[in-house]
């Protein structure tokens, strides 16, 4: 059912420049670094219970069904964002968005990856940068390696994933991701302490 | 000048670097590590403010927080001038410059201490009585002149320079306070390896440590220990140790603010540290274990600089080296007085007396103190000071009267006993008890998952304290329920005390020496100047509970909170109405427990942190030609292009002119975008919109028109049908967040049998609006895959393709009444689609156009802006729009509040067009309409212009309204009353240039 | 800051990412054009405001973005408990929330 927004991976090759938010921006100082993200392919993927295992086989990764984790596999991550709710990134260049329009079960599945602007917060004072604006306990007990969650920084909203012990990945709207940059960069000054 | 008070040996600062600081425009030499007051009085100087009310001298009372007197200025430049900061409280630094307050024109001579000979005029409640006659006399004569007299300091006029940091931090057990009590219950949870967090309002922890001479834990001198145990608690990954950390706030479910002062005490503050970094800190367990603080003596002018805590005395002479004076007198009801006088005395002080209210006590430090020759007098009070910006003499008589007798002394040491620290216990929402045994109130009943330990609990004894603390520690770690055993986690054993200090017992109120004269100034509250006098007169005058009392006579309101002046208000008052003291009751603590800065309250969210400013991905192309933005919510917006030369009017002209004679490119990206995607899709905006859907074809685009259940316009847009199961829902720019919202809500909790999700795509999408006659020439192109021509693609519809090689969603629509189209294309190419547009746009002589040109376009075309031509009492009807409600659908939302008998009455506000009968007047947007210009005022207003502008298409001003039964009043002549002028209007349709529509097509 | 258990999430989170969305347990009529104007004014207008327990709706906006529903005493302003929406009111609540 997705086929009219699936396009994007076929034909001609834009003949305009792509200008990603932020491309490039780098921040380090003592105990975290900060760094914008290359572009991914995104979506936002909708589906009830029984559309997962499909979903799960199309997409080549398996849909986490527990609230705050994630799962990847082959450049692929699976981020459980609600109930049916996941937000899919491929940063191997392959469209998930492609994947799913060849899946009949119910879904929704709608391209988002303009949408988002990704962060890395990397460093053993990155989750204390990141709770500078978050107030989430980001401790490895509550928040392990693999957890996923939408959240808050200050007064953006982020998605919050941590690849690492001391690794984050922030997703952010587009039109945030000065802020949430910003904020960072702030944050981060203050962090090893 | 030589620091004449500061005693060979005494103190711990021996290896610290002089620091040079100014008071007052002189300069002195202080050492670095010590506070402010300390350094002061190690260079004889005790007067440093004047009262808030009386203006009368004042010195240093305390030596930590709770100080209600020493208030000064720290001036660092022009923009860092920091009001009443407690002298006590603040680190010397190299240069310090502090300046006292509320004095003109000096410290020595202050005219308005005349207030205090004419202090029967400000009585307690003076506020309510004494300035309400004349009525008109309070706010022309009175309160300017209090103004100018009263307050605390003066607030800096520039910016905050400095920056302040902000964590949230999550731990298992929060322990507040870090005394013996403190430290031992952090080192019984760190043990087990949980998250501990330490904090402590001081520089060193220790808490009354720091003066105690006699206390002796695991071998060593207390003070000692508590910095050996702390050491080993900062090396333990698992805690978090912060110093000069005040806990101000409890709040719920365990949630404690904290605030850092990180640089207060460096001399130079660079941009790498914050001023201050708050903590907000989340809980499993906190242990409070406040401490207690001392009480002061009630007696006649007991104000006078000099008279201070004994405590504060000892932890000037023990901690930091310095006599609070050559000669001092004690008065106290409490035996730690007497370790106080002991201390001074073998430091070489003179000791003149000990004045004891008590008859008959014994015990160890009395005889200590008698053995070392100092006179101890019992069952005396010191029933007035002598001296006035200095205290020169105490005077003694025995406490049911007799003869007086004046001893010289410099300074007063008083003690009539500790108040426990309940602020945070009570701020938890707590319920104190009080034992009338020791005449305290102590925790009762607690309300969140804490527990109090040490002198905050009413625990005594240095001995108890720590198997208190240490058993709770270990108890609050265990309840936390966690076992992460940390991976550095010093195991140690419970610390032995070896020696220590008794504080038992003191009283409540009034000494003898605080009247019944009335013209005696015994004072309670030093900072707001109470005395026990006023706090009887509260009573006196009807006042019954202690929370009137409080206000009548501000006692324990100034910024200190009462921690010197709560408790011998409230037994004051209970003896003056006869009852015991809990009847009168205990008023309830608030956070903050000191003052907290604004700087840190706010945090990061300052400068471009305020808030986050939102820009389109084509914004810096906008920004390169020179356009000038308007805030649209949190988006920056190009509001107009002008060209050299060119003042708004004339860019605004000239860019809705270019629309309509070739084109113009606009970028509309920040308009909401919502996916609404499932095979039920279609019935769910059946029933979110007024409009039908179901048949509309996929490729075909409608305006829907989104209400409320009370039948009011929510908010309206285009809506593009890509596929049976796939629609493009546009919104408002400003409503996209809580359109999204509001469906999402019917959808989950209305419509949840609806097989449909949505999606906001609003920045996936960038958008770049063409229109004008020339719009297809520009487009067509760079566009593959789509049949352009108006057979294929008529007005509203829709079709995806490419555009210079990028997917596309491309709009044919119109916002201007031209032929119009809108390119959606992924956001990351926003600007090089833009540019490329831009490109063919010259050849045929477009120009780019801001939000007001499409104000002015959509407006001269009769379309509506939801939010700016409605106002949430705007329904369809009045709007115009019936034609958008679907009249066969049984269901919608706000179907029914669209019927009820307000909404379908006769004479509702309807949109209409006006025309000035000038037509060079464009009215006020707001302004009122009438429609006799000759009634009385106040007139009838029977609408408001709600858009207005001047039209260089029509070659006139037009404006929209919402007026009074206004579509029966077509040609009607209305007045719009102004200041200068009432202007003429005609009401008129509301569409004003090409009303059969041709353009769309043209 | 309070601590709000989605039910959703399964877990605490912290309010900044909840918002308050009005009393629960207001059912939208299946047939809402026939309502009557009494009916339409109990429905839409009219809420309890009680002081005590409330049964009110929140969404986990900066969450899992679900709508559920809570119990929450007014007085202490404490969370009672929390469920699905669409879950009925709960028969019994819990006695003391911890
Ligand atoms: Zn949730």
């Amino acid at each position: 059912m997705a086929k009219a927004a699936a396009k994007e991976s076929a034909a001609a090759a834009p003949s305009v420049e792509r200008r990603p938010a932020l491309a490039g921006q780098e921040l380090s100082v003592t105990g975290v670094t900060l760094a914008v993200l290359p572009p991914a392919q995104r979506i936002s993927l909708r589906a009830p219970d029984a559309s997962v295992a499909a979903l799960s086989k199309a997409l080549g990764v398996n849909l986490p069904r527990k609230p705050k984790t994630s799962a990847a596999k082959a450049g692929r991550t699976a981020l459980w964002l609600g109930p049916d709710e996941w937000l899919v990134i491929d940063e191997v260049g392959k469209d998930p968005l492609a994947d799913c329009a060849e899946v009949t079960v119910l879904h929704s599945a709608v391209g988002i990856s303009h949408r988002n602007v990704a962060i890395s917060v990397i460093g053993p004072a990155a989750a204390a940068t990141i709770n500078s604006g978050c107030p989430q306990d980001l401790s490895l007990d509550v928040l392990p390696v693999g957890a996923a969650s939408r959240t808050i920084l200050g007064k953006a909203e982020i998605v919050l994933l941590r690849i690492a012990a001391d690794a984050f990945r922030v997703e952010c709207w587009r039109s945030f991701s000065d802020y949430v940059f910003t904020f960072l960069s702030e944050a981060a000054g203050d962090a090893a302490a | 000048m030589i620091a004449t008070f500061r005693i060979p040996g005494a103190g711990r600062l021996k290896q610290a670097e002089t620091a040079r600081f100014s008071f007052d425009g002189q300069s002195y030499a202080g050492v670095e590590g010590e506070t402010l007051a300390s350094a002061l009085l190690a260079n004889g100087v005790h007067l440093v403010g004047r009262s808030f009310k009386y203006h009368r001298p004042r010195g240093f009372l305390s030596a930590g927080a709770e100080e209600p007197n020493a208030l000064v200025e720290i001036k660092r430049d022009s923009a860092r001038r920091t009001p009443n900061v407690r002298a006590t409280v603040q680190e010397l630094y190299d240069g310090l410059t502090a300046q006292s307050q509320n004095r003109w024109p000096s410290l020595a001579f202050d005219v308005s201490a005349l207030g205090d000979i004419a202090s029967p005029l400000l009585s307690a409640g003076f506020y309510y009585k004494t300035f309400m006659w004349p009525k008109f006399a309070w706010k022309n004569f009175y309160e300017p002149r209090i103004r100018a007299a009263a307050g605390l300091g003066v607030a800096p006029d520039q910016p905050d320079p400095d920056h302040y940091s902000a964590r949230f931090a999550h731990c298992d057990v929060l322990v507040l306070g870090g005394g013996a009590a403190g430290i031992a219950a952090a080192l019984a949870a760190a043990e087990t390896g949980v998250r501990v967090i330490l904090a402590d309002e001081q520089v060193d922890f220790g808490g009354s440590l720091r003066f105690e001479s006699g206390a002796m834990i695991d071998g060593q001198d207390g003070f000692a220990w508590a910095q050996g145990a702390v050491a080993t608690l900062r090396a333990m990954d698992n805690v978090r140790v912060l110093s000069r950390t005040t806990a101000f706030g409890y709040y719920a479910q365990n949630f404690v603010g904290l605030v850092e002062r990180v640089s207060d005490h460096l001399q130079n503050l660079g941009r790498e540290l914050p001023r201050e970094r708050l903590w907000q800190v989340r809980a499993k367990r906190v242990v409070l274990a406040t401490g207690a603080i001392e009480r002061h003596m009630v007696f006649a002018d007991n104000d006078r600089p000099g008279v201070m805590l004994a405590s504060a005395a000892r932890t000037y002479l023990n901690h930091f080296g310095v006599a609070v004076g050559r000669n001092v007198g004690v008065y106290t009801a409490n035996d730690s007085a007497y370790a106080a006088a002991i201390d001074l005395k073998k430091a070489g002080i003179g000791v003149a007396a000990i004045v004891d209210l008590r008859d008959n006590p014994t015990g160890s430090v009395i005889d200590e103190a008698r053995a070392l020759g100092i006179e101890v007098n019992f069952g005396r009070a010191v029933i007035r000071a002598g001296g006035k910006l200095r205290v020169s003499s105490m005077t003694v008589q025995p406490k049911n009267g007799g003869g007086e007798r004046t001893i010289p002394v410099d300074a007063i040491l008083m003690s009539a006993g500790w108040t426990p620290s309940v602020h945070l216990f009570s701020q938890s929402r707590g319920k104190v008890a009080f034992n009338d045994e020791t005449k305290r109130f102590v925790p009762g009943t607690y309300a969140q998952d804490c527990v109090s330990v040490g002198a905050c609990n009413g625990t005594d004894g240095l001995s108890a304290t720590i198997d208190e603390a240490y058993a709770a520690g270990a108890k609050a770690a265990k309840d936390a329920g966690v076992k992460n055993a940390g991976a550095n986690v010093v195991k140690g054993t419970k610390p032995k005390v070896d020696a220590s200090e008794s504080w038992s017992r003191g009283m409540l109120g009034a000494a003898p020496g605080a009247g019944p004269d009335t013209t005696v100034k015994a004072f309670v509250d030093f900072q707001n100047d109470v005395t026990a006098k006023d706090i009887r007169q509260a009573v006196h005058e009807g006042m019954r509970s202690i929370e009137h009392v409080k206000r009548f006579t501000t006692n324990g309101m100034a910024t200190d909170q009462g921690k010197t002046s709560n408790m011998h208000g409230l037994a004051i008052a209970a003896e003056t109405l006869g009852k015991p003291i809990p009847q009168v009751g205990l008023t309830t603590f608030r956070a903050p427990y000191t003052p907290v800065t604004f700087g840190s309250i706010v945090g990061h969210a300052r400068g471009p942190l305020f808030d986050p400013t939102r820009k389109t991905a084509i914004h810096p192309w906008a920004e390169a030609q020179g356009a000038v933005f308007e805030d649209v919510g949190q988006w920056k917006r190009a509001w107009y292009f002008p060209k050299a030369g060119e003042d708004m009017h004339a860019a605004v002209d000239r860019e809705c002119v270019t629309v309509r004679k070739t084109a113009g490119l606009f970028d509309a990206s920040t308009l909401g975008k919502i996916e609404v995607v499932g095979p039920d899709a279609a019935k769910f905006m059946e029933l979110l919109y007024t409009n039908p859907w179901e048949k509309l074809e996929p490729g075909r685009c409608r305006y829907g028109i989104m209400l409320r259940e009370d039948g009011f316009i929510y908010d309206d847009g285009v809506v593009g049908r890509l596929a049976a199961d796939r629609f493009h829902v546009t919104t408002t720019t400003g409503g996209a967040p809580r359109v999204m919202n509001h469906m999402e809500d019917y959808l989950q909790t209305e419509f949840p049998h609806l097989n449909v999700w949505l999606t906001s795509t609003t920045e996936q999408w960038a958008v770049i609006a063409v229109q004008g006659p020339k719009s297809r020439e520009i487009i067509a192109p760079l566009v593959e895959g789509i049949d352009m021509s108006d057979g294929a693609l008529p007005h509203m519809s829709v079709r995806e393709g490419r555009i210079c090689g990028v997917p596309t969603r491309l709009f044919r629509m119109s916002f201007t009444g031209e032929r119009g189209f809108e390119v959606n294309v992924p956001a990351d190419y926003g600007q090089a689609v833009w540019e490329a547009l831009w490109a063919e746009g010259q050849k045929h002589g477009a120009c780019a156009y801001g939000t007001e040109a499409m104000h002015v376009l959509r407006a001269e075309k009769g379309y509506i802006i939801v939010g700016q031509d409605t106002d949430g009492t705007v329904t369809p009807g009045d709007a115009g729009l019936d034609w958008a409600v679907g009249k066969k659908k049984t269901d919608f939302v706000g179907i029914r509040g669209m019927a009820r008998p307000d909404l379908v009455a006769k004479g509702r506000k309807q949109l209409v067009g006006l025309k000035t009968k000038d037509p060079k007047v464009v009215l006020e947007e707001g302004a009122q309409i009438v429609g006799d210009p000759k009634q009385a005022i106040p007139m009838t207003m029977i609408g408001h212009v709600t858009s207005s502008y001047w039209s260089e298409n029509c070659g006139r001003s037009i404006a929209l309204a919402l007026v009074a039964g206004g579509r029966d009043r077509m040609g009607e002549t209305l007045y719009v009353p102004m200041p200068n002028a009432t202007i003429e209007v005609e009401v008129t349709g509301m569409v004003f240039f090409d009303d059969k529509g041709e353009r769309l097509n043209g | 800051m309070l601590l709000i258990r989605c039910p959703y999430c399964e877990e605490e989170r912290p309010e900044l990412e909840f918002r308050n969305a009005g009393e629960a347990h207001i059912a939208r009529s299946a047939d809402m054009a026939a309502t009557s104007d009494d009916d339409f004014e109990k429905f839409f207008f009219i809420r309890s405001n009680p002081k005590g327990i409330i049964y009110e709706r929140w969404r986990h906006m900066h969450g899992c973005a679900r709508f559920f529903n809570a119990v929450r005493d007014t007085v202490s302003d404490r969370f009672l408990m929390t469920y699905k929406a669409g879950e009925p009111k709960p028969a019994k609540l819990p006695g003391a929330f911890e």
